[in-house]
């Protein structure tokens, strides 16, 4: 067997990366020592109070989505809804950082940030009440499906913004992804691509704690999830991610860095799942009371109220305003999620091929044949 | 494309090189990517000076990470792109096979048709050039079996052109597997013949006894064994699929219905394979035209044999003699 002499290799000028120094000084990519936060810091100050009643508005109003979808599944009316319920800084950050142009990557966890990015709050649900997988028209929304298989999405973010930049259009992808998702082959070759080729892409990593119900030591050693950023050569970000003002901030940042040449950014928002992983598991068998009621106290909703309240940028007024706007949302929820939505069987093969193949038309008619003869029993 | 004659004689995996050629030089959205697509032009050099011509925006030299290649092909065909794929060879595409089935083949779907993916997904695949293992396998059961993927396999130069032409040009994702024993075999061939649309079967040798149906790397082995079967007697004819999905069941029938004996050969497993597929479409669609079973001729259900034992594998022309002397077919 022949064993590489590596002291032969470091004489050959630039094949040990010893020989050359590092290719990029890990230093600067390095994660901030602790989340970054705005609420509750002189940063607070230096806001825009308008941004801030904005973010205050989409938090309350997707709180109530959450408790809204929850409630669904529990009547029936969504076949499973994975909640963002303490989570909904990230979400409303995330669509509230891109611009129109902008590309958004969601999980499945991550439908209060596509309706944040402007799409109708049913249509987004499409896929988890069972009716249809995309509710809605990606490029018209600049949203991609709904992705299930983790961190899949994350090479697509990655292709897309690559694909941009070819054009020379100054467009920005955000894939979304939950501490899991880091663990995936994907996520890894997505960072490394992005790196590569310096897409304008930006990684959220929503660390609620859980993947189901592996807690994060399981799932990965490093010192933080931000930190796998520097094995790529590309910053990460440490960002509290139940502080709203903050979570905007540096996403914020990273999406501009991205849009003007600066490459790729991971960000890791701290936060938490308050609600099970969805609707059919059982949280209570592998986390403890004690620790969901710690992170109630440190609720985005709840921060802002008491940090903005103390500001001077929110009263009793805006306030109800926004819980009526969440209450209406919840009304037009309950309202067209009772009816029974209209299904068209033969839509099942519309979209298999731009032209389906003879298989297919075969086995359309078999379909259409079996409809006939249903509807002619049921006329009988 | 041009109507004007130009023979040209070159091997197959010139025209392959060929048809990237055409289709980036014809739109300007057509992006190769792979490893080692690059400066070295692909281990088979099917990609062959490409990035010298077109830049390596156009034919880029990519990490090594198969799933990380198509994931960032589906990103750039959802921003309007037709990204062509290497996959280097049939085992190392399998890290990407979620990507492949989950993604490609089912964007179109998952959007309601809003989101079709052009992307072609090149596979040199199969045995018979001596390769270690994981460098000589026939995948094209698994890729059949997925909804939403084409799944084409040229025999023969003409057809590399043509069928990757007609590939790059499908608004559906299409795997293309090339057959990569047969890359260096030479012909003559007309590049401005019109491209056949993706789904067409063609019989390359006509006969009165029995048809061979047949794809890819099989082909000239099948006609070999049709040439040698005339001293026993065996007038066999020569079906080339060509594609296997969509599957050409009109071409198949109307060929195994005025013979009414027909051997299916591939060289990957039979057990799940597409001959049993191909099999059972023949019995159910010609049943009362047949005068023996359909016959499959196919590698064994075992690994990739090491190359030194490849040859016991793969179906040649005895194990094909043999079969079609089972066609005579007695109660």
């Amino acid at each position: 067997m022949t064993v590489l002499d590596h002291r032969h290799l470091a004489a050959v000028p630039g094949w040990l990366p010893g020989a050359t120094g590092p290719r990029s000084d890990p230093a600067p990519l390095l994660p901030d020592a602790s989340p970054v936060r705005v609420l509750g810091t002189p940063a607070l100050d230096k806001a825009d109070p308008k941004l801030l009643r904005e973010l205050y508005r989409r938090l309350v109003v997707g709180r109530r989505y959450n408790q809204q979808a929850t409630t669904l599944t529990k009547q029936g009316r969504l076949a499973v809804y994975p909640a963002s319920t303490g989570q909904e800084a990230c979400q409303v950050a995330a669509a509230t950082a891109l611009g129109v142009d902008d590309w958004l990557f969601p999980s499945y966890r991550d439908t209060l940030a596509v309706v944040s990015r402007g799409v109708d709050p049913l249509e987004a649900l499409t896929l988890l009440r069972g009716n249809a997988h995309t509710g809605y028209d990606p490029r018209a929304a600049r949203t991609a499906p709904l992705c299930t298989p983790l961190a899949t999405q994350a090479p697509h973010a990655v292709g897309l913004a690559h694909a941009a930049r070819l054009r020379g259009e100054p467009v920005v992808a955000l894939a979304m992804l939950g501490d899991g998702g880091t663990s995936e082959g994907d996520f890894h070759e997505a960072l490394n691509f992005a790196a590569v080729l310096h897409a304008p892409v930006v990684f959220l990593v929503q660390n609620n704690g859980y993947a189901i119900s592996v807690p994060l030591t399981q799932q990965s050693a490093a010192p933080s999830l931000a930190h796998k950023a520097v094995g790529y050569g590309i910053p990460g970000r440490l960002v509290d991610g139940n502080d709203a003002p903050a979570v905007h901030a540096v996403l914020t940042e990273a999406v501009e860095n991205a849009r003007t040449g600066g490459g790729p950014t991971l960000i890791e928002a701290l936060t938490y799942r308050i609600e099970a992983h969805t609707n059919a598991d059982d949280a209570t068998r592998y986390r403890e009371d004690a620790e969901v009621a710690a992170w109630r106290e440190h609720d985005p909703i709840l921060l802002m109220e008491r940090h903005l309240r103390a500001a001077g940028v929110l009263d009793d007024q805006l306030i109800q305003e926004a819980a009526d706007e969440a209450e209406a949302l919840a009304a037009r929820m309950r309202a067209e999620f009772h009816a029974d939505p209209e299904l068209d069987p033969m839509s099942l093969f519309a979209h298999v091929y731009a032209e389906p193949t003879p298989q297919l038309r075969e086995q359309a008619a078999q379909l259409a044949a079996e409809l006939a003869a249903e509807a002619e029993v049921h006329n009988r | 494309m041009s109507t004007a004659t130009s023979l040209r004689t070159s091997t197959m995996a010139q025209a392959l090189n060929s048809a990237l050629r055409d289709a980036m030089q014809a739109d300007p959205t057509v992006h190769v990517l792979g490893e080692d697509v690059g400066a070295l032009g692909g281990v088979f050099r099917i990609t062959d000076g490409l990035t010298a011509e077109f830049g390596p925006d156009r034919c880029l030299d990519t990490p090594l990470a198969e799933a990380g290649i198509l994931g960032t092909a589906i990103g750039m065909a959802m921003y309007g792109l037709r990204p062509v794929v290497e996959m280097q060879f049939d085992a190392f595409a399998y890290p990407a096979m979620e990507q492949l089935v989950s993604h490609v083949a089912k964007m179109r779907n998952r959007t309601a048709g809003r989101m079709p993916l052009p992307i072609t997904i090149r596979i040199p695949y199969g045995g018979g050039i001596g390769g270690v293992e994981h460098h000589s396998d026939s995948s094209e059961a698994y890729y059949a079996n997925t909804p939403g993927l084409h799944v084409v396999t040229p025999a023969t130069v003409a057809d590399a052109y043509g069928l990757l032409r007609a590939s790059i040009a499908s608004d559906d994702p299409v795997v293309f597997l090339e057959p990569k024993r047969l890359y260096w075999g030479k012909a003559e061939w007309d590049p401005s013949l019109s491209v056949d649309p993706i789904g067409k079967a063609v019989l390359r040798r006509t006969g009165r006894s029995a048809v061979l149906v047949t794809y890819g790397p099989s082909l000239p082995v099948c006609l070999e064994a049709a040439e040698a079967a005339k001293a026993e007697g065996w007038d066999l004819a020569v079906l080339d699929l060509r594609s296997l999905v969509p599957f050409d069941d009109e071409t198949v029938c109307e060929v195994v219905r005025s013979l009414g004996r027909a051997v299916v050969v591939h060289e990957s497993g039979g057990f799940g394979g597409t001959g049993a597929e191909i099999a059972a479409r023949i019995t159910e669609r010609c049943f009362h035209h047949l005068a023996a079973p359909v016959l499959r001729v196919t590698g064994f259900d075992i690994p990739y044999p090491p190359p030194m034992l490849e040859h016991h594998h793969l179906p040649g022309v005895d194990r094909i003699l043999d079969a079609v002397a089972r066609l005579q077919w007695e109660d």
